[in-house]
């Protein structure tokens, strides 16, 4: 096998190295993960909704191979706008739509010699934890191919675990990065809010969305951040002033404090979590870091607070879909209300129906205050929860899902248990924090556990030196079943 | 339960969406669970809280003023089911005027 053919087990940053010194063709690198892993693991897995092999072609050709991440291929979510492929969202109503330009986050991409190779399938509009909710049919996870790969980014995360891709985008609304990297066993990164451009991201909750980054190494998701991070006026939302400087994500964690809210997981957690969290926290320890036990307690009122919050935002934002200015339309309406309501019947899936009705509720008349304004009340009690926390330590570390990889059909006839699975994600969304999903080994069945470290807004260094201190001292980059390690490439560091 | 099949049949029509009458009250199920759940909210202090409607809070937002930059209607109408003359075309909404 050649050198070029087993490019896709590179880390984007090797790939990006080989790519500026010419010792590997763009070409190569994108056609790499499809020659190699996709023939084996796609079928199955199913992780792409859109790609195409002369697309593929003629965007690693034009890359720039000077950039911070020449030539490396990355998986796009299908619900950020692309101009070469089609933008649908996992949804029918969004079937065949061609965005008319590209988000801030792919356009600075592509600016950085990065290749998008395809869109990534996902639960509709974002809504879910499964990656069960796609109008392409679900996504499955690749350690397991009977159980899900978490959601709602789920083609994103499993495209980078099973090595189609050494980088992918996603969003995080509740969660929808990191526990789909949890589930994967891959790296998943929910920036401080404003920090990563949302213009050209369909909107689902606005106060919460955030576009998110999965990778197999600590180091890339720096890579991909620093080159993505940053204030643009096209998004109203976008922090003003430079993000942070992830570039010492390799500088130790000497003094760090880290919270260790046990009181998490007393219960209700796996038990192979519980162990993860220990490993974690002791190569934290080993690594020069601080332990800081204390009490934190978001919990049940942060899932209800953030169902009311998100379904609400998602009803507004979601009341564009009618049939007239993009995608599908019905047949056969006989007026103007009777086309909305037959294109939005027909092109919404289940889980999208359910949580416009949720939302919808929430807003209606006599119901405001009851629901949509104490949610809002709620999420500012849990901001100070946050805050106190952090006057206590510099990050906290607790489960990124309260279970490992669950069954597929297990829970997608009982939306509130699989809303619970946000229950130790939803936190950083309420409160704008940044968030990063941590591979801490296998369980004894061999599924990936993950686990989480938060920070204050703008804490991305902290975390990744953190998750570069339990990456060292573990063994993270693993692929499933099958799979050798990781390769240096020949010459490279 | 927090609804039942009538109220879920209002909030529908609200929402532009069309629910089968056999499954209303399936839906009228899962919706009253999660609403029941919300109601923990109910148990939570929040004296002294602000609601939060935007985070981080207190953040300033650009100028609400055009950039300069511009899509073409063209390119604004391909993606649309039905165009003609330039503009989306949609079931007529006003009838009998100036017959």
């Amino acid at each position: 096998m050649s050198a070029a053919a087993d490019a896709w087990r590179l880390s984007a940053a090797s790939v990006a190295e080989a790519v500026r010194s010419r010792a590997l063709d763009p070409v190569d690198a994108a056609a790499s993960g499809w020659d190699g892993p996709a023939r084996r693991w796609e079928r199955d897995v199913h992780a792409v909704a859109h790609s195409d092999p002369a697309a593929r072609h003629s965007a690693a050709r034009d890359a720039r191979t000077d950039g911070p991440l020449a030539g490396v291929p990355v998986l796009v979510k299908d619900n950020l706008c692309t101009t070469d492929y089609p933008t649908t969202c996992g949804s029918r109503i969004l079937a065949g739509w061609h965005a008319p330009y590209e988000a801030t986050v792919v356009r600075r991409l592509r600016e950085a010699g990065g290749v998008v190779v395809g869109k990534a399938n996902m639960d509709e509009f974002a809504m879910g934890s499964s990656t069960e909710f796609s109008c392409y049919g679900p996504t499955r996870n690749p350690w397991d191919l009977d159980r899900v790969p978490g959601g709602s980014s789920g083609g994103s995360a499993a495209a980078v675990a099973y090595g189609l891709v050494p980088l992918a985008l996603g969003s995080d609304t509740g969660g929808s990065v990191r526990q789909p990297a949890a589930f994967c066993g891959v790296y998943g990164l929910k920036p401080t809010y404003g920090r990563l451009s949302r213009y050209g991201l369909v909107a689902f909750g606005s106060s919460l969305d955030q576009v998110g980054l999965f990778a197999r190494h600590a180091g890339d998701v720096a890579m991909l951040y620093a080159a993505l991070a940053g204030p643009d006026p096209f998004d109203a939302t976008s922090r003003p002033g430079p993000a942070p400087d992830v570039s010492p994500w390799d500088a130790g964690v000497a003094g760090l404090r880290f919270g260790w809210p046990a009181n998490l997981w007393e219960k209700g957690v796996d038990a192979p979590i519980v162990a993860g969290l220990e490993r974690s926290a002791a190569a934290l320890e080993r690594a020069g870091a601080t332990r800081v036990p204390l009490e934190f307690r978001p919990g049940d009122a942060g899932v209800a607070a953030y169902y009311l919050v998100a379904t609400a935002e998602a009803s507004s934002n979601l009341a564009r879909f009618d049939g007239v200015r993009y995608g599908r339309r019905a047949a056969g309406a006989t007026d103007v209300f009777d086309l909305y309501t037959r294109t939005r019947s027909e092109g919404f899936g289940p889980e999208v129906r359910r949580r416009i009705l949720l939302g919808t509720y929430a807003l209606s008349s006599g119901y405001y205050d009851a629901y949509y304004l104490k949610a809002q009340r709620a999420r500012t009690r849990i901001r100070r929860e946050f805050a106190a926390a952090f006057g206590r330590c510099d990050l906290l570390l607790l489960p990124t899902a309260p279970t490992l990889p669950f069954r597929l059909g297990e829970k997608v006839d009982d939306p509130l248990a699989m809303y619970l699975s946000d229950v130790f994600t939803i936190g950083a969304n309420l409160a704008g924090l940044p968030g990063l999903s941590v591979p801490a080994g296998l369980s004894p069945e061999g599924l990936p556990v993950g686990v989480q470290l938060l920070a204050p807004e703008d804490g991305e260094p902290a975390l990744l030196r953190a998750a570069r201190a339990i990456e060292v001292d573990g063994d993270a980059a693993r692929l499933p079943r099958g799979h050798e390690r990781e390769v240096a490439w020949p010459g490279s560091r | 339960m927090a609804i039942d099949d009538a109220e879920v049949r209002r909030i529908a029509a609200l929402a532009r969406l069309e629910i089968a009458d056999e499954d209303l009250h399936h839906v009228a199920v899962q919706l009253s669970a999660v609403l029941e759940f919300a109601a923990t909210l109910n148990a939570l202090d929040l004296e002294g809280c602000e609601p939060t409607t935007f985070a981080p809070a207190g953040e300033p937002l650009r100028a609400d003023a055009p950039d300069g930059r511009t899509l073409g209607a063209e390119d604004v109408l391909a993606g649309a089911p039905e165009v003609r003359d330039g503009c989306f075309v949609v079931p007529i909404i006003v009838e009998n005027v100036n017959p």
